[in-house]
């Protein structure tokens, strides 16, 4: 298909003005005279409070309000930010009795100015029982410290949830006879691999303000990816209408599933309802280290039996994961560990997927980009390598001997959903092969596998991994678009879609405009305001290009027939007559003008309003496939290395937006090499988060870049708009595993925990002298 | 307490608290464009230009501007639309929370650096954190950007 805007390149439509400093996040719309909300945190990491006297800071000048766990409502629910039933325990109160990690929610304060505010946090006086933590997830399970020992805490449906026993949320598939299977084979790899916590980083701390507007309702600006969560959740949490609550997402400072759910709202919200008075509350960095989320740590316990010829026969993953304090995501993010994973090796007899999600005392883990799937694969990948090397098979031969290809399918999609059942569905576009192939000659596998020598004690080695994600969760997620013509005919386009900074607003825009045979800068785009944009889950489960983009997509096709119907009606003459091409309306020798028709539409005759909405859930969630593949140099003497070069093929159907899409996909990578390398969320041995700044956490700086090359396969996934899935999440999966893998190939010595770091590469060469 | 600097060419005359910093002074006079992220000087966010050089507003306390010249992205707009020319060119935009402050770093690259390598490039902007972009069309928007002006 010949498309003149969709696969061009096309500059975002928000980077100039934001680059340019217009108020365009959260903050910069907050009321200037905003109140001023802080949060007193917990200095144990548990505990139980058994005195809290707020008298002296309620009566410091300049403080408007103090709440404690006996001034909120006690109402259980998740901040997870998901759709309802959330798949998530509800075991969180806004406030309460117990604290389950240093930084939980103890008080909040409202000031009218920041030094008072912190002046008032000193002032209140807190008696605690302090409780014995858990702080190691392995013994987490049945521990005889309790993390909720509280009451009206639940499921909302079944998900294995276990408080009692400090178990989240736990999950068991079986297809086959997996023990059988392994019996039988000629090889059985038996690995354990850890993936460390890791946080989000995004550059906007996460942030809210409030306002009660003249309708007297509440308006809440956050910077959250899920706006109309955030609405539902208020709504629900301080049992008020939801008619009464406004939710205005401005432009987010990255997210990365971190602000998938809710954190500031609720403070805003009590304070601006109990003082009448706008009040913000922006997280310190710390705070957003401290008290937000990380990725959930995992324990994967991954076994693969195999025939002497490469035939892979069974597949079990056993697996243990840590979701903090709260059970967020604990559920989902599990499952994915499976179900985004497994599948790549889809030719299996058997299959087994199964664990435990825990408590611990630690900081809450919860959405984060690869969501699961990046722990998964590094386990998956690396012991897909280690039998690579008991078989003497190139490791690339042993993938393309069992891994998935196009047409096929995995029962597993059926089994596992996110929390539910699955869908069933075959891979119409997969073009792993491709990638794969191509990955190879882009890093220059056959000269370099598995080293060469580069001087007396430096090595240069390859690594690779596959890796798949989804599209959106079908029959879950739905995504809304609205499309008003205006006079002179440009369009308005209002999404729920959630643009985090990963560009969604432009390909939308990109798709809309395509659609209607327009430009980019005639179609206006806005997101998100619950007030005034269409409903959408938000940004999450690489849904926007393929479940937006789809919704947006029908609502263009639906204005366009709409166009042409007025175009008919004024010009005499029967629809099918009709040729437009995105200005003028030709039949036989008449012509109009779209700007004409649509001045005499709200001008002049037959005088309406057009305007179209549509919305879409998916039937199936079309997989993006990649190939990552990484070359080191690696000093053997001391374990350090360099990434040299990462090379990404990657198959997301056609890209909307190709620089765009690069940018998801580099943006990806050089996460997942952070978290490959050298990122860890570390905790003292009484649970106090060590890593709480970006002094003690770091990120990769463009120092840490060499060298990525990033390519698309040639792909078009029917269902798709324009041909396109999803590729916010696929980036990162794969650098953990080529990582280890490349570090494997250099030196033999395999990093089965996550970071990889020199020091452990270097103990590793160390054992085997 | 009073202070007086010249902001983007203007005199001004602010009343702050004694151990205010100078990103919250820019932000509480609505000069939005100076963002805040890490308050400890490490991210670049803050970046603004302290007589033509790059600081870190954060960090800095508002005071130790008395008598001095501050340019916030607000008074480069002609020089930072034309920056961000080179970002849209290469896609490197992406949530631009660090974006204000990385357009000042580059000027103020410009500025201090003939013929820069690769290296200094990077050496330059490496205080100025992206989680989003992957650095790699950062760095190329840089360079053209550079490359441009030589």
């Amino acid at each position: 298909m010949k498309t003149k805007v969709v696969n061009h390149k096309t500059p975002s439509v928000d980077g100039k003005g934001i680059m340019m400093g217009r108020p365009a996040f959260t903050d910069d719309l907050a009321e200037p005279n905003s109140l001023i909300v802080k949060v007193l945190r917990s200095p144990h990491a548990f505990a139980r409070i058994k005195k809290i006297d707020i008298s002296k800071a309620k009566v410091l000048t300049g403080v408007e309000v103090v709440l404690t766990y006996h001034d909120v409502p006690r109402t259980s629910f998740t901040r997870a930010g998901q759709g309802y039933p959330e798949p998530s325990p509800h075991d969180k109160f806004i406030l309460d009795e117990y604290v389950r990690y240093v930084g939980d929610e103890v008080a909040c304060v409202a000031a009218i100015n920041e030094s008072i505010a912190d002046q008032a946090l000193k002032l209140i006086e807190v008696e605690y029982e302090v409780l014995e933590p858990v702080l190691d997830f392995e013994t987490a399970y049945e521990n005889k410290n309790v993390i909720h020992p509280e009451d009206g805490i639940r499921e909302m449906f079944p998900i294995g949830f276990e408080p009692k026993k400090n178990v989240a949320a736990a999950y068991d598939m079986h297809i086959g006879d997996v023990e059988e299977a392994l019996a039988k084979c000629d090889i059985v790899v038996d690995e354990t691999y850890y993936t460390q916590a890791q946080a989000h980083a995004m550059l906007e701390p996460h942030t809210a303000n409030a306002r009660l507007d003249y309708h007297n309702r509440l308006v809440i600006y956050t910077s959250t990816q899920t706006p109309y969560h955030v609405r539902r959740i208020i709504s629900q949490t301080l049992d008020m209408p939801i008619s009464k609550i406004r939710v205005i997402k401005p432009r987010v400072g990255g997210g990365f599933g971190g602000k998938q759910a809710l954190h500031s709202e609720f403070f805003v919200s009590l304070v601006t309802l109990k003082t009448k008075k706008p009040s913000k509350m922006i997280y310190s960095r710390q705070e957003v280290f401290e008290s937000s989320y990380t990725r959930h740590p995992m324990r994967m316990r991954m076994r693969i039996g195999a025939m002497k010829d490469g035939t892979i026969k069974a597949i079990d993953s056993d697996s243990l994961s840590d979701t903090g304090a709260y059970g967020e995501h604990a559920l989902t993010v599990f499952m994915i560990t499976g179900s985004k994973v497994l599948p790549l090796y889809n030719k299996v007899d058997a299959v087994h997927f199964g664990g435990r999600v825990v408590y611990t005392n630690h900081v809450s883990a919860g959405a984060f980009r690869g969501y699961g799937a990046i722990q998964g694969n590094f386990a998956l990948e690396s012991a897909i390598d280690v039998l690579a090397k008991k078989l003497s098979i190139d490791p690339l031969e042993l993938r393309r001997k069992n891994m998935m290809d196009e047409g096929e399918t995995s029962p597993i999609f059926a089994i596992m959903g996110e929390g539910t059942e699955g869908t069933a569905m075959d891979m119409d576009t997969c073009k792993l092969r491709y990638c794969l192939d191509r990955g190879a000659e882009l890093i220059g596998w056959k000269d370099k596998y598995p080293f060469v020598k580069a001087g007396p004690h430096k090595v240069r080695a390859v690594g690779m991994a596959i890796a798949m994600q989804g599209s959106g969760i079908p029959y879950i997620d739905m995504a809304a678009a609205t499309i008003k013509l205006n006079d002179d005919g440009f369009y308005n386009l209002t999404v729920g879609a959630t643009d985090i900074g990963q560009g969604s607003d432009t390909v939308i825009t990109q798709i809309v405009a395509e659609a209607l045979m327009t430009t980019v800068d005639k179609v206006i785009i806005y997101s998100s305001d619950t007030d005034l944009t269409p409903f959408d889950v938000g940004a999450y489960a690489s849904s926007t290009t393929y479940v937006s983009g789809n919704a947006a997509l029908k609502a263009a096709l639906k204005m366009k027939g709409m166009l042409i119907k007025e175009a008919a009606n004024y010009l005499k003459v029967k629809e099918e007559e009709i040729v437009f091409d995105g200005e003028k309306f030709f039949a036989k020798d008449k012509v109009l003008t779209l700007s004409d028709m649509a001045n005499r539409l709200y001008y002049n005759d037959n005088q309406h309003q057009l305007s179209a909405t549509e919305s879409y859930v998916g039937h199936k969630s079309p997989p993006p496939f990649m190939a990552g593949y990484v070359e080191i140099e690696l000093d053997t003497e001391t374990g350090e290395y360099d990434i040299l070069h990462y090379v990404s093929v990657v198959d997301c159907g056609v890209t909307i937006n190709p620089m765009l899409a690069r940018g998801q996909v580099e943006g990806g990578i050089v996460q997942g090499l952070g978290m490959a390398c050298f990122e860890d969320v570390k905790y003292s041995n009484r649970g106090k988060l060590n890593s709480n700044s970006f002094l003690y956490y770091k990120i990769p700086t463009m120092l840490d870049v060499k060298k990525l090359t990033t390519e698309f396969a040639e792909s078009y996934e029917e269902s798709g708009p324009y041909g396109a899935k999803s590729v916010g999440e696929i980036g990162i999966d794969t650098p953990p595993a080529a990582i280890a893998n490349a570090v494997a190939n250099a030196t033999g010595v395999r990093i089965n925990n996550l970071p990889v770091t020199p020091e452990k590469i270097f103990q590793g060469l160390n054992k085997r002298k | 307490m009073k202070v007086n600097f010249n902001l983007n060419g203007r005199n001004v005359s602010y009343d702050i608290p004694p151990g205010e910093y100078l990103a919250d002074t820019l932000r509480n006079h609505s000069f939005l464009s100076v963002k805040k992220a890490c308050d400890e000087a490490v991210c670049g966010a803050c970046t603004v230009l302290l007589d033509g050089r790059p600081i870190l507003s954060c960090s800095f306390l508002s005071a130790r501007v008395e008598g001095r010249n501050v340019t916030t992205v607000e008074a480069v707009q002609d020089d930072v639309d034309e920056i961000s020319n080179f970002f849209s060119d290469e896609g490197a935009d992406q949530c631009g929370f660090c974006n204000t402050g990385l357009a000042l770093t580059i000027l103020a690259l410009r500025k201090e650096l003939k013929n820069p390598t690769d290296e200094d490039i990077k050496h330059f902007v490496v205080g100025n954190l992206c989680r989003c972009s992957g650095y790699q069309a950062q760095f190329k928007a840089i360079k053209n950007y550079l490359e441009a002006h030589k």
